[in-house]
Formats: C-alpha cells, structure tokens, sequence
C-alpha cells in the first residue's frame, strides 16, 4: 500500500501550527473546550486522595506488559479463543486493513457501524475499506461530526473538538438527511444523532471496534464509552472486528480496578464514564456470533526496544495531556499531522513511524517542555523527558549542529567564555547605545534572530558581565 | 453493604441524572408501578421476581426472544436488577444473570429501571473487578443514562441508550 | 554559610544585575558567596534541543567547576533542574536554599510597588518550588503582590523552541502579557531570566505594561523608592 498513514505530518509542525494559529474561530472553540475539560478533570482527580500511587501502580503493570508483550500477546490469543474469538495478528497497518476487508467481504456487506477507536484511525482502515468498496459509518457523534464534515479528527478523545455548537447545527443542516432543527442546544443535536444512527444500527450486520483493554488472563476486551453507539456496535450485529493495539493489553482481570480509576476521570473528566463492556470471546444468544479480534503491532515492538520511548506505548489514549498541553491548545490537533495530536501525539508518532517518515522530525520540537503534560498524564509518561530524547536521536540541520557545537566548545573553557564575553559586550555596544530609546533592547534582528525579533525585543550583552563585575568587586 | 455505602451509591448515581428511589421492600411493587405508568410496554428478563410485576398493571413482554427492532417499539421500558452496583462511581453492573437478560434489552429501550439490593453495592471499582462472580460473562458498567461530551465538552444526555435510567435502591436488610 | 554561585551563562551575560542581586541578599544575611570562575553553562539548551554529547561536556565541566563545595545556589529554575538532573551537584534555586535551607522569608527587602509572579515551567513542576518565591515576595516591605490570571500557563519560551516554533510562541506570549497587562502591576516577577527575557520582550511592545523583573532583585531592593 503505497498511501501515506494518517500519523504521518505532511507539513512541518511550524508550517502547520502557523496555519491553524490565523484561524481565530478555532483557537476560541479549543480555548473554551479544553479550559472546561481540564477544571472537570481536576475536580474528579482531586476526590481521589491516592490518585499518585494509582498512578504508579497503573505505569509499573503498564511497564510490565511493554517487558512481556510476546508472552502476553500468546496469552490473550490463547483464552480469547479458548471463548470462541478468532484471533488475527497484524504486523503492520497494510496487514491489518487486509485482514478486515476480507473478513467484511466474507459477510457479503458493503456497509459497516463504527466505534471510535484510535487504532482504526492510526491505520486508515476507513480509507482501505473505502477502497474496498465498503462504507464505514463512524457512529460516536464527534466521529460522526467529522465524517458528515468530511474533516480528520483533532482530538484523541473529542475528534470535532476544533466545531462549536452552531457549527454543528449548520453542517448537520447541510449533511444529515432529516435533519431540520433549528436550535443548537447540544440535546437536540444528539438527539438528531440518535435518530439518524438507529436504523443503521438496526440494520447493521458487521461492526469494527477498537479496544481500551484487552486483558491476557481472561482474553476480555473492554470498551469504554459514553453514548450508547459503542453498545449498539458490540451487540446488535452477527460480525464483531476488533482491532486493538498490543499495548492495550493488561496481565491480569484485577488489573481494570485501577485502570477503570484513571482512564474516565483523565478524559472525560468523570468518574465513571456512562457505558463500559466487558465481552470475552462470544455468548451464545447474547451479542455476536462471531467476533474477530486484530492484535496490531505496527511499529510497537519496536518501540519496546526503545530504553526511554517505550513508556510512551503505556498511553491509555485519554487524552488529558492535549487538554493541558499550551501549544494543542493554540494550534489544534490538525498542525501534527496526525491522529495522534498533542503531546502524546508528538512522541507517538515519530517513534511508530520513525523519524524519517514525512515531517515527523519535527514533532518532537512541537513543545517547550513545560511539563503540564507529565504533570496529568495517568500512567506517568514522562512525556518532555521523551521529546528530548526524541530530539536527541533525530535528524539536525546542519548549521545548527555546528553552531552548538562552537558554542559547547567555547563555554567548556573559562578563557573562551570569558573572551566570547567580552566579544558580545564589545558587539553590544553599539547597539546599546542605538536602541537607547527601548530601554537597550533590540527591536530587528537579523536572520536567524529574526525569529525571535519578530514576536518581542532582544536582550542585548551587558555593559560588565557577571564575572567581569565579581572580579572588580570581590577577586581584589 | 453499610447505609453509607447505600447512601453513597445514591448520591453519585444522581450525580449522573439518574432517577434515584431508595424503598423497602414493601413499597417497591407500587414505586415500579409509579416509574413504568408511561410505558407502552414493560420488557421483563428471565428471571424477574414476580412481586416486581405484582402492581404494574402494563404489558409485560418476555426478554427472552424479542429482537433488537421489537425492542426499538415506542414507549418501552425495561425492568432489571443488576449483578454488582459501585457507590464511588454510582455504576450498575450487569453480567447477562437472573433478571438482567441479554445486553440489548437495557440498551435499545428509551427507559431503564434497574432494582439494586443494598447487598449488592460494592465501594469501588476494584473491589467490583474482584467481586464479580464470572469477569468472563458479558458485562456492562452503567453509569446514569447515555450521554455524550462531543458537543463543546459539554455533558448532555440522551444519545444512543436510554435517555431515563432509574435506580430503585432496596435497603441493607430483607 | 559559604555558598558557591551559580550565575548561569544568560544572566553572566545578559542579566549580571540578577546575579548580583543574588549575592547581595546573601552577603545581606551574612552569609559569604563564591564564584567558581570555571563555570559556564549547565547543558540545559544543547541537551534540550537534542545536542546530547556537547550536554554531557558542559555538565561535566559544571560539575567540576563546583567540585567540594557543599552547598550551590542559582538564581535559574531552570538550570537548576536540568543539574539536578544530571549531576550530581547539592544545587538550589534560590528560593529554595533561602526558604528551606536558611530557614528564612523575611530577607529584609524593601520594594514599594505592585508586582505580579509568573511562576516558570521549571520552577513550577520540575523543581516543585511551590509557594517559597511567593512567601518570599509576600515578605517585602511595601510590595503589593498581584494574582496573575492563570498563572501555571507556559509563557512560551521554551529554549529554541521560541525561534523554531516561533509563531506559536508568539501566540502564547501575547496571552501571557495579556495577563500581565490586566493585573495592573508596576513589575511581572520570575524566577528564571530565560523565560523573563521572552516576556519582558513582549511586554516592552505594550505600552504601560509592568516590566521584567527577577524576583531576586526585588529580594536585593532596600532603600526607599528603590527599583532594579
């Protein structure tokens, strides 16, 4: 398959943010949505007195699984067939949108229900299907939203958080057969959802999810959701296909009480969300007849390999660092390129795509390490401490190599410095004495300061340095 | 199995827009009938004990072989227990057991109403994945009726389940 | 106490004034401040803009310029975070070593004006400074200290990240002067003079916005109308 995944930038980050920066009406959709999220999950986190031990203890089993994924892998294929689901191993996303397309086409339908699930998005399986000749009706609203919009999700959690309410109305005015209402109260607008969706549900006989756990011990899978459309999904059809990345897998049943703590409240800012099921293999007379189940690598093992960017395949996917995150906040998720946006996005991307593919190189340097990210992250990802790393072992332009080089070179010894000093000072001088008027600050620099000109004014070396001054006063 | 965890399931159920009703065993038969008046039909599985249906004074339909468009009918409710409740998250727990029934019975229904015994109240959701008799049966975590944040990270509900869920809560002793 | 200064390459260059506010409190409460002449840069920006070997030499030059003594301190939160984090040197921001070392708040500053905190990235969840630079601030005679709206929100800076990312930046500054600008504060007060240098270049565009100042200079500030 020669189609680019869709969690590969094809814009650099800079390009792509500065783009989305003039886009007035988004940054105020995303400002309002993520300022509410963020209060709604700090009130829930707060009620849990124990919450950084939970959070321990959920990155230590997660940590485990990373060490452990083959043994787990064979484990949970071992009990979810042992409970009559067919399990597929996908190597990466050609392998998995194969083995999908040809399990709907061996149902003989041309038209599948959804559940918002990463996994499907990371490997553009839509796309494969669409290709294939196979509809897939994304039914979780925001999925729906951006279906409708024929738009790409910008938020892990809230794919049309970049849409207000009144946007909403208007594209379901042009786009949802049926749809005539004209308030914008978002009841109404779920409501239209509700009644355009039951008669695909109804009538649905495959169905594509995802998962958020998948428990090796018992073979469970665990879907959690809000709405009701994943439960419509896992149980009115006769054909259930999940793909679920391996990293989602737990040890043991047990494992969920923590897990099913962190994950509502980070994302949704709940304690519970609404809806969870819990399915092993299938029933008889209750749900499927069949269900599939797509473990997908897709470069996680790889990333296993990796000493300090493997804690990022521990992500649950609950988006509370891009509710936190000051540049996804700015920019959207659109600018990464990926539908992994926001902090999470910028180290998982890269590491499953490797640094080469498209701009991902540039996602890394996406953020200024502020470190709200870690700060809320359920399973301790030490997301800036992976950037970093992330930058370290990508590419670099050649000019910038040199200059850092240059400059360790002068300030690992004391007389350099001390010179380069001095240089500075002696250059500054002029300059001081012309932007007098800023109060000795430069207001145009040229290129590569330009960059730095063009927001705010640049400091200029001072008068005495700090240790010409400690010499004259206290070296005597 | 404390009244305050009693107390507590009813509290954070509400939370969610539940319908909450604590009552003793005495009075559940007439509280149902109060809560399913408006029904076209009440949607009854295997297992129901029968003084939950003694007042109802609606028609009952059998769980047990309806089909999902059947359950779509206007107007119908479902009546169910649950097999676990959570207090810390106001969750019902059903595992397909005795007057629970299939997964789509609580789900394609406009109108859920679930008994809950004070017995059956777990603190939180790890004592829950412990308590649970059989994690491999299908299980489904309800918490307050279907909902959805798409729309501005604005919680409203009614979307694809139940737009009204009711938890009747029966006290720590029988 | 003997205590050896960390001054940091930026303020040595840019900002001397923070440094030697640092060690006029010190030496104020009698305390004697050296200066390793050997010292530089800690590594924070090569390390962090992906330069790992050029890092690893500026922290082992760090470390070696402090070698044997026993108790650091820089005016850079920061800098102190990254050497915390990479070496194995007793360093503390400032606030740090007054508040939980020296056991002391009131530091016998004198600042008569309304001042704001910014409490950097660092500062805030690295080194977990808490409360300690706004008790010290609170402190000073005739300070008016002003809430900043939404205090914990990156200003932006971010290393070289201002000038890759620069319009991004730019975004994140205007919010933060904003911020500054509706507090009404003579000064905007912060602990680290590489985030102070991004916002106070904002804030010399905005007329009668407060102007960057180290929160160290307010703690060096005594006599009566005094402003650093």
């Amino acid at each position: 398959m020669s189609r680019q995944l869709p969690i590969v930038a094809v814009t650099p980050f800079p390009r792509a943010a500065a783009g989305a920066l003039r886009d007035a009406q988004l940054r105020a959709n995303l400002g309002r949505a993520t300022r509410t999220i963020r209060d709604k999950r700090a009130a829930v986190v707060a009620e849990v007195p124990d919450w950084d031990r939970l959070r321990d203890r959920a990155a230590r089993v997660k940590d485990d699984v990373i060490d452990r994924l083959p043994e787990l892998v064979a484990q949970f294929a071992r009990a979810a067939t042992a409970a009559g689901a067919t399990v597929h191993h996908a190597v990466d996303a050609a392998a998995a949108n194969t083995v999908v397309t040809e399990l709907v086409r061996a149902q003989g339908v041309d038209r599948v229900v959804k559940v918002k699930s990463m996994a499907t998005q990371e490997i553009g399986l839509n796309e494969a299907l669409a290709a294939a000749g196979v509809t897939a009706v994304e039914t979780d609203l925001a999925e729906l939203i951006v279906q409708l919009a024929d738009d790409t999700p910008s938020h892990i959690l809230v794919p049309a958080i970049h849409y207000n309410r009144g946007q909403i109305r208007e594209l379901f005015a042009r786009r949802m057969p049926g749809f005539h209402a004209d308030s914008d109260d978002p009841a109404v607008l779920a409501g239209a959802a509700r009644e355009y969706l039951r008669r695909t549900f109804l009538a649905a006989r495959v169905a594509i999810c995802g998962a958020n756990f998948a428990v090796a011990e018992t073979g469970s899978l665990v879907v959690v959701e809000s709405e009701g459309n994943g439960r419509m999904c896992l149980t009115l059809p006769d054909t259930l296909i999940a793909v679920v990345g391996v990293e989602k897998l737990l040890p043991r049943f047990a494992d969920l009480g923590d897990f099913l703590r962190l994950l509502p409240r980070s994302s949704t800012g709940e304690r519970m969300n609404p809806y969870t099921s819990i399915f092993t293999g299938v029933t008889p007379g209750d749900g499927p007849r069949r269900l599939h189940v797509v473990l997908l690598d897709n470069g996680r093992r790889r990333m296993a390999a990796d000493p300090v960017g493997r804690a990022a395949l521990r992500c649950i996917r609950c988006s509370a660092c891009l509710n936190v995150c000051p540049v996804y906040e700015r920019v959207g998720g659109h600018a990464y390129g990926s539908v992994y946006p926001g902090p999470i996005g910028a180290i998982l991307s890269p590491q499953l795509t490797g640094q080469d593919a498209g701009h991902n190189a540039t996602l890394p340097y996406a953020s200024t390490l502020c470190g709200a990210c870690y700060d809320v992250c359920p399973v301790k990802i030490d997301i800036p401490a992976i950037l970093v790393h992330l930058r370290q072992t990508g590419p670099k332009p050649a000019a910038e190599r040199a200059a850092m080089a240059w400059l360790a070179w002068t300030m690992r010894d004391r007389r350099r410095w001390r010179a380069a000093l001095r240089t500075a000072r002696a250059g500054g001088r002029p300059l001081r004495v012309l932007t007098r008027r800023h109060g000795g600050r430069l207001r145009r620099a040229p290129w590569p300061l330009s960059a730095w000109t063009a927001h705010r004014d640049a400091p200029l070396p001072a008068a005495e340095s700090f240790r010409d001054w400690w010499h004259r006063t206290h070296d005597s | 199995m404390t009244p305050e965890l009693s107390a507590l399931f009813a509290a954070r159920a509400g939370d969610y827009r539940a319908g909450v009703h604590p009552c003793t065993p005495a009075e559940l038969p007439d509280l149902l009938a109060t809560l399913l008046a408006g029904a076209s039909g009440v949607v009854l599985p295997a297992g129901t004990p029968p003084e939950w249906t003694a007042r109802l004074g609606r028609p009952t339909l059998s769980g047990d072989t309806l089909t999902a468009a059947q359950l779509d009918a206007p107007g119908l409710a479902v009546l169910t227990g649950c097999a676990l409740a959570v207090a810390e998250t106001g969750t019902l727990v059903l595992d397909g057991g005795v007057a629970q029934g299939r997964r789509l019975l609580t789900l394609v229904p406009d109108h859920h109403v679930c008994v809950v015994r004070a017995a059956q109240i777990v603190a939180d959701v790890p004592d829950l994945v412990i308590a649970l008799p059989d994690p491999t049966r299908p299980l489904t975590m309800i918490s307050g009726p279907s909902a959805t944040s798409d729309i501005e990270l604005n919680r409203v509900e009614g979307v694809h389940g139940p737009r009204r869920l009711d938890i009747v809560c029966l006290p720590p002793h029988r | 106490m003997r205590i050896a200064l960390f001054v940091t390459c930026l303020n040595d260059a840019f900002f001397p004034r923070v440094g030697i506010a640092t060690v006029t409190v010190l030496e104020r409460l009698g305390h004697t401040v050296t200066f390793p002449a050997g010292q530089s840069c800690c590594g924070q920006l090569h390390a962090n803009t992906g330069y790992p070997d050029p890092a690893r030499v500026l922290e082992r030059s760090t470390e070696a310029a402090f070698a044997g003594h026993d108790v650091v301190v820089s005016p850079s939160g920061s800098c102190v975070a990254h050497l915390r984090a990479h070496t194995r040197l007793p360093v503390h921001e400032l606030s740090e070593l007054l508040v939980d070392v020296l056991a002391v708040t009131d530091v016998g500053a004198r600042f008569p004006h309304r001042v704001t905190y910014h409490p950097t990235c660092h500062g805030l969840r690295m080194l977990r400074l808490g409360d300690r630079p706004r008790r010290l601030l609170g402190a000073v005679r005739d300070l008016e200290l002003l809430d900043l709206p939404e205090p914990e929100q990156c200003c932006g800076f971010g290393g070289t990240f201002a000038l890759k990312n620069a319009a991004v930046s730019g975004a994140m500054l205007d919010d933060k002067c904003a911020h500054a600008v509706a507090t009404g504060a003579d000064y905007l007060a912060a602990a680290d003079s590489s985030c102070l240098a991004h916002i106070g270049g904002g804030l010399a565009r905005r007329p009668g916005a407060p102007r960057p100042v180290h929160y160290a200079e307010i703690l060096a500030a005594t006599g009566p109308g005094t402003g650093p």
